[in-house]
């Protein structure tokens, strides 16, 4: 795994829509090297027959029978919504005219 | 908003190769979400058939739906797709009000079923193979609608309002792998693919199918390059295509655009096209950007989904007859002509000449009644044919009643029109309407008489051999008779009568 840098770390911040100030930018870059590079040395203990998991349970094929529970009224499913119209969540227009 | 630069199609096709590729998204008719026991019922009140898990509230935890798993892995077989032998779900993230969690479920690394193929029969009956890269499941968003702007479009919206309803409902989205070599059939081809999942979909019972309610969705990708050239030109990704008949002029007018970009000497810009319908043309959505990193990683809180060959084998024994395959087996079947049998399946009446025929009656038979009256009458009404209130076995009685001699063909559609008015069944409505044919010569010479005494010309014309002249007695007399007269015993009787060999 390539180690982290600044440029990587302003990346995901805008993906995920956090703003960062330049010194915490800094700072989060080299953690997040501390990170990489604690999770590298678990790639290296692990040979090569040891498959990656993506799930520490050994545990497969959770499933719900397709039968309907229950629902919110429009009401309860509004109640924390901080905007709302004609029982629908009223959001910011998401694109502007091109 | 400007208006784009197109070249001809004609002369897009002389200098450009166009290579294609398609998303399509099929809603499954599952009772319940995918991964939530809210229902998944179209049309309802907004934000009412929702829970936490589909408003994507703190703490909540999905549970995959069972029913949907196997619908996937049935879309799959049908797609001749390999099923994954374990398969998991991944997080696919990106802020957009539709999706309340900020990540759709989706599958990324590991779909349900992959490596597939669809052949897909042309008008003409060209087969085209179409490889199948993948089929996955994931859950749908959530329902915009833009308010304010240019006509609810997106662009220039001054809010949107959200419906959560569709939120979480079950998705198997479809990916082809890149088309190569449908030169200037792509857009028939493009129509015609669509069509046939739709179709398979549907006959699979996995979705209701209905392209102008989203259930099925296609994004359509389309490039262009120079004749000879191996390598891919940039691709445009159309959204929002949802008729056969869109998908058809979507793909035209984008092979149509980028050969005119390209004439231009300019590069196309990879990026997402909105179809519209109203002008028949697309327009610019948002360009790729690193906004696009969707960052995907497998989704924690659901396990992996193991499908035990035995599972596998199990459904697959489920699959009914492929459409494609049943056609070709009723065509021959049958013995109907290409033209007779693309009639019947655009009249959409194939599976009721199929009962018919099960019923007794014979293809020909069964044929003649659905396109010959049917059809017709259904149209005037307004409702599938199927829907029209004529059954296999009034079709079966009318034919009995006409090879049997006791009524005409003109009376057998009267007959008709009695059994759609309710009036009982066909030999009920026979004796109820005095329809039966009059086969006793008796009263059938005298109107002969009296036709011939009223037209004595006409009569000498047949004397002195014009045969062909016999029309006219022949109308008199079924005229007479109130058209209740067997026209070839009318014939028959004249001929004796004026001693001519017919």
């Amino acid at each position: 795994m390539a180690a982290i840098n600044r440029d990587d770390v302003a990346h995901l911040a805008r993906l995920a829509h956090i703003e960062m100030s330049a010194e915490e930018l800094d700072r989060m870059a080299v953690e997040l090297a501390v990170i990489v590079d604690s999770v590298k040395s678990v790639s290296e203990a692990a040979g090569d027959d040891v498959p990656a998991t993506s799930h520490p349970i050994p545990l497969t094929n959770v499933f719900r029978e397709d039968v309907v529970g229950h629902t919110f009224t429009a009401e309860q499913a509004l109640s924390g919504a901080p905007d709302a119209f004609e029982n629908r969540f009223k959001v910011p227009a998401i694109l502007d005219e091109d | 908003m400007s208006v784009d630069a197109t070249l001809s199609f004609e002369e897009a096709m002389e200098k450009y190769d166009p290579v294609l590729g398609f998303e399509v998204h099929v809603e499954l008719n599952t009772k319940t979400k995918m991964f939530s026991s809210a229902p998944n019922v179209f049309g309802d009140e907004p934000n009412t058939n929702v829970n936490e898990v589909d408003l994507g509230m703190p703490g909540v935890l999905p549970v995959v739906n069972k029913a949907a798993v196997e619908s996937s892995i049935k879309i799959g077989l049908a797609l001749n797709c390999k099923i994954a032998e374990s398969c998991r779900f991944a997080r696919k993230n990106y802020f957009y009000p539709d999706t309340p969690k900020n990540f759709q479920t989706s599958q990324y690394d590991e779909p349900i079923a992959y490596d597939g193929y669809l052949d897909i029969e042309l008008e003409d009956g060209t087969v085209f193979r179409v490889e199948i890269e993948r089929a996955h499941m994931e859950e749908d968003a959530g329902k915009l609608t833009h308010m304010g702007g240019a006509a609810g479009r997106i662009q220039g919206a001054d809010y949107s309002l959200v419906d959560y309803n569709r939120s979480g409902v079950p998705l198997v989205e479809i990916v082809t792998k890149p088309i190569e070599g449908a030169g200037s059939r792509a857009p028939e081809l493009a129509k015609a693919y669509v069509a046939a999942v739709r179709e398979i979909v549907k006959n699979l019972g996995v979705s209701d199918a209905k392209m102008e309610r989203g259930n099925v969705r296609c994004d359509a990708n389309v490039s262009l390059r120079p004749h000879g050239r191996e390598r891919f030109g940039i691709r445009s990704e159309t959204k929002n295509v949802n008729s056969l008949r869109a998908v058809e002029h979507a793909v035209r007018y984008e092979i149509q655009r980028h050969a005119a970009v390209l004439e231009s000497g300019e590069p196309v810009i990879q990026e997402t096209r909105h179809w519209h319908e109203d002008t028949r043309s697309t327009t610019s959505g948002r360009p790729k950007s690193d906004a696009d990193d969707y960052r995907y990683f497998p989704e924690p809180d659901l396990v992996p989904v193991v499908a035990s060959r035995e599972w596998v084998e199990e459904l697959r024994a489920t699959l009914p007859e492929p459409p494609a395959e049943r056609r070709k087996r009723l065509k021959e079947a049958w013995g109907y002509s290409d033209l007779e049998f693309r009639d019947v399946v655009n009249a959409g009446v194939m599976d009721s000449i199929e009962e018919t025929i099960a019923a007794g009656a014979s293809a020909d038979v069964a044929r003649k009644w659905w396109m010959g009256e049917i059809v017709g009458r259904a149209k005037v009404a307004d409702v599938d044919p199927s829907e029209l209130g004529v059954t296999p076995q009034v079709i079966v009685e009318l034919n009995k009643l006409v090879e049997g001699g006791k009524i005409n063909n003109k009376m057998a559609t009267q007959v008709l029109d009695g059994v759609l008015a309710g009036e009982g069944t066909p030999a009920e409505i026979v004796e109820k309407r005095g329809l039966a044919v009059v086969s006793d010569d008796g009263p059938l010479l005298e109107a002969i008489d009296a036709a011939l005494a009223a037209q004595p010309d006409v009569a000498e014309k047949i004397r002195g051999g014009k045969v062909q002249a016999i029309g006219a007695i022949v109308g008199g007399v079924m005229k007479a008779t109130r058209g209740q007269a067997d026209a070839g015993r009318v014939r028959e009787l004249i001929l004796e009568k004026l001693a001519v060999e017919g």
